[in-house]
């Protein structure tokens, strides 16, 4: 099978997980409130008047599996209704956010995958030595740290007693952000030929990032770690170090390719801590992104915004794992691309 | 086995953490200067709750650390130490109940589904595949946002959110057990079906939904304490960690005790739990036994 056709095809096997995912969306908004109209509405403090209006324009009073077909139409025609905190349209709002978003989970990536797998290879290769003991420690504090908690402890270091990074936002005040060709400031920044905001945005991201990537650092780590481990104990490379072949291409020519695959699985499933941890470090950091609209929303109670970001990040994460799948098959020659 | 986990430093000082907890949140009244009252208060649901109360003490709010006030005071005046002796009752609860829930729903369906396949195991991986592709954080918070603000809910949330992870390790169990000589054997003798799946299949499937017990234990108390940051799990003035974190975060520049105290008591406990369930993945597990 051609690796366009497995692509085709677990795109197709998207439909119905996605078909799921709006079921799920549907269940928590219009099934589990003991009263999805005063919900939609604002909570407790809603007008009758409006409750009343919400009812009919959801179709509330209809049977569950026709408001389930309204829901579904509204959902084709990227209407994720009204955001009731910011006065607008959800679809609206998560666009203008989804940008700070990714370009702060990019650079977690950057932050997390290099180091994570550096650090795995020197904890395997140097197993039981002092390096070793230093990167499992880190990497299982990593994994224990509640993410917010990290993020004020940072804040508290390095951005309060030594002022080295700035303690919250996309740019330092008084600044207006680069021309906007794709919502990324860095990639703005660059292509504006602006580089006080180039400095001024990479400045701003490192705490955040390093915040939400540490995470995945540490759960990159320990996979990398022990797969290397594992590799390192077979066979193939006995041979190829039988062969009278040198340490360096022993472990960088044979070992790290295959050591890799698992973890790059890991690295997809970790991308949902990300989208997770998301809503955490960008409330702290003040970073305009999804996440810290979502949590605002939770808080707000604009149920249309809760569950419009639920349904969005659940996509993302389906197409990232997609994405990491195809991946596999890339760098792992023995993926049968046909086979369950 | 149990002297191979022994040999492990790292699994002895996880399972001291933990033994640390349960007794710190069975004698809490003991270990704690001052206590929480409780009232019955009335939901906006109409139901009735209990709400746990603290007394307020305008005159030494956010004092320092000191002898009389281990980890300081907060914002109210209110002894955080005790506050953090009281609140690993919740972390507690919170933890077992969610994944006592959870494991069970996941080994009852994944079981059956395992065994008996067909239709019924179509239809229940297809589902379990729908809630693994929502992020864990992500799913209880909309579920939680739905319910209304409290412990409970979030609870509730939790276990919705965590039960496919059990259904899909035990459908994994079943399927590997299934197809073993022993089973075989059971059921040519003409076990019933309820038998060798509670006498052979499960008995045998305990390690690794063990060592997945332990690691979740850990991810569970993140989660919540997550929640209750954001603003949806206990209600203010609960000694619960996460909110303490979250009230505290207004007066962490003058204040540092009031974040840092409740964050390290959650890191110490999901750090228990971690190195816990790696050592019993290692025992469990002779591929990894070196």
């Amino acid at each position: 099978m051609k690796i366009w056709e497995y692509i085709v095809r677990r795109l197709l096997l998207l439909i119905p997980v996605l078909i799921g995912v709006t079921i799920i969306t549907f269940t928590v908004s219009h099934v589990i409130p003991a009263d999805p109209a005063r919900a939609f509405a604002g909570g407790p403090k809603a007008q009758p008047e409006t409750i009343a209006r919400i009812r009919a324009e959801l179709h509330l009073d209809k049977p569950l599996w026709e408001q389930y077909f309204y829901y579904l139409n509204d959902l084709i025609h990227l209407n994720l209704g009204k955001s009731f905190l910011e006065n607008r349209p959800v679809t609206t709002a998560l666009a203008q956010y989804f940008p700070a978003t990714f370009e702060l989970t990019i650079f977690a990536m950057i932050i997390a995958v290099p180091f994570g797998i550096i650090g795995g290879i020197i904890s395997a290769i140097r197993q039981n030595k002092l390096s070793d003991h230093i990167t499992r420690i880190i990497a299982i504090v990593g994994y224990s740290l509640p993410i917010f908690w990290l993020a004020l402890m940072l804040q508290y270091v390095f951005a309060y007693q030594f002022p080295i990074f700035p303690l919250e936002g996309r740019l330092s005040a008084g600044m207006t952000s680069p021309t906007t060709f794709t919502g990324f400031y860095v990639l703005d920044s660059i292509l504006s030929g602006n580089g006080a905001t180039l400095l001024s945005s990479l400045h701003h991201l490192l705490l955040p990032a390093f915040t939400l990537g540490f995470a995945t650092l540490a759960i990159i780590l320990r996979m990398m770690r022990s797969s290397m481990l594992e590799v390192m104990g077979s066979d193939y490379i006995r041979t190829a170090r039988a062969k009278g072949l040198s340490e360096r291409t022993v472990i960088y020519k044979h070992a790290l390719r295959n050591a890799m695959i698992p973890t790059i699985t890991v690295t997809g499933l970790a991308f949902g801590g990300l989208l997770s941890g998301a809503v955490l470090t960008e409330t702290i950091f003040n970073w305009p992104g999804m996440g810290r609209f979502a949590a605002h929303a939770v808080l707000g109670l604009d149920f249309n915004a809760v569950m419009g970001f639920t349904l969005v990040v659940a996509i993302i994460y389906v197409l990232a794992n997609l994405i990491v799948d195809i991946l596999y098959a890339v760098v792992d020659p023995r993926v049968k691309l046909g086979g369950g | 086995m149990f002297h191979l986990f022994r040999k492990s430093l790292l699994s002895m000082i996880g399972l001291a953490i933990i033994i640390l907890l349960l007794l710190v949140a069975l004698f809490a009244p003991f270990l704690a200067k001052e206590h929480p009252s409780y009232a019955e208060v009335s939901t906006e649901q109409g139901t009735t709750q209990v709400e746990e109360r603290w007394e307020i003490h305008f005159d030494r709010k956010l004092l320092p650390p000191s002898s009389d006030h281990f980890f300081g005071t907060d914002d109210y005046g209110r002894d955080i130490f005790s506050m953090i002796v009281y609140g690993s009752q919740t972390s507690l609860r919170i933890c077992l109940l969610v994944i006592a829930i959870s494991t069970f729903i996941g080994v009852l369906l994944g079981g059956l589904a395992g065994y008996f396949g067909g239709v019924l195991d179509e239809i229940l991986m297809r589902i379990t595949d729908v809630f693994l592709s929502i992020p864990y954080l992500i799913l209880a918070l909309a579920i939680a946002a739905a319910l209304g603000r409290s412990i409970d809910h979030i609870m509730e949330a939790m276990i919705i959110t965590w039960w496919p992870t059990y259904a899909r390790l035990m459908r994994g169990q079943v399927l590997a057990l299934r197809e073993q000589q022993f089973v075989e054997a059971a059921r040519s003798v003409g076990a019933r079906n309820s038998r060798i799946l509670f006498r052979h299949i499960l008995p045998n499937s305990l390690a690794p939904l063990l060592v997945q017990i332990t690691l979740d234990l850990g991810a569970v108390l993140l989660v919540a304490a997550g929640l209750s940051f954001i603003g949806l799990g206990a209600s203010p003035g609960t000694a619960e960690w996460g909110l303490m974190i979250s009230d505290g975060r207004a007066f962490m520049f003058h204040a540092w005790w009031y974040v840092t105290f409740p964050g390290l008591a959650i890191v110490l406990v999901v750090l228990g739990f971690n190195l816990l369930g790696d050592g019993l993945r290692d025992v469990t597990d002779p591929k990894l036994r070196r």
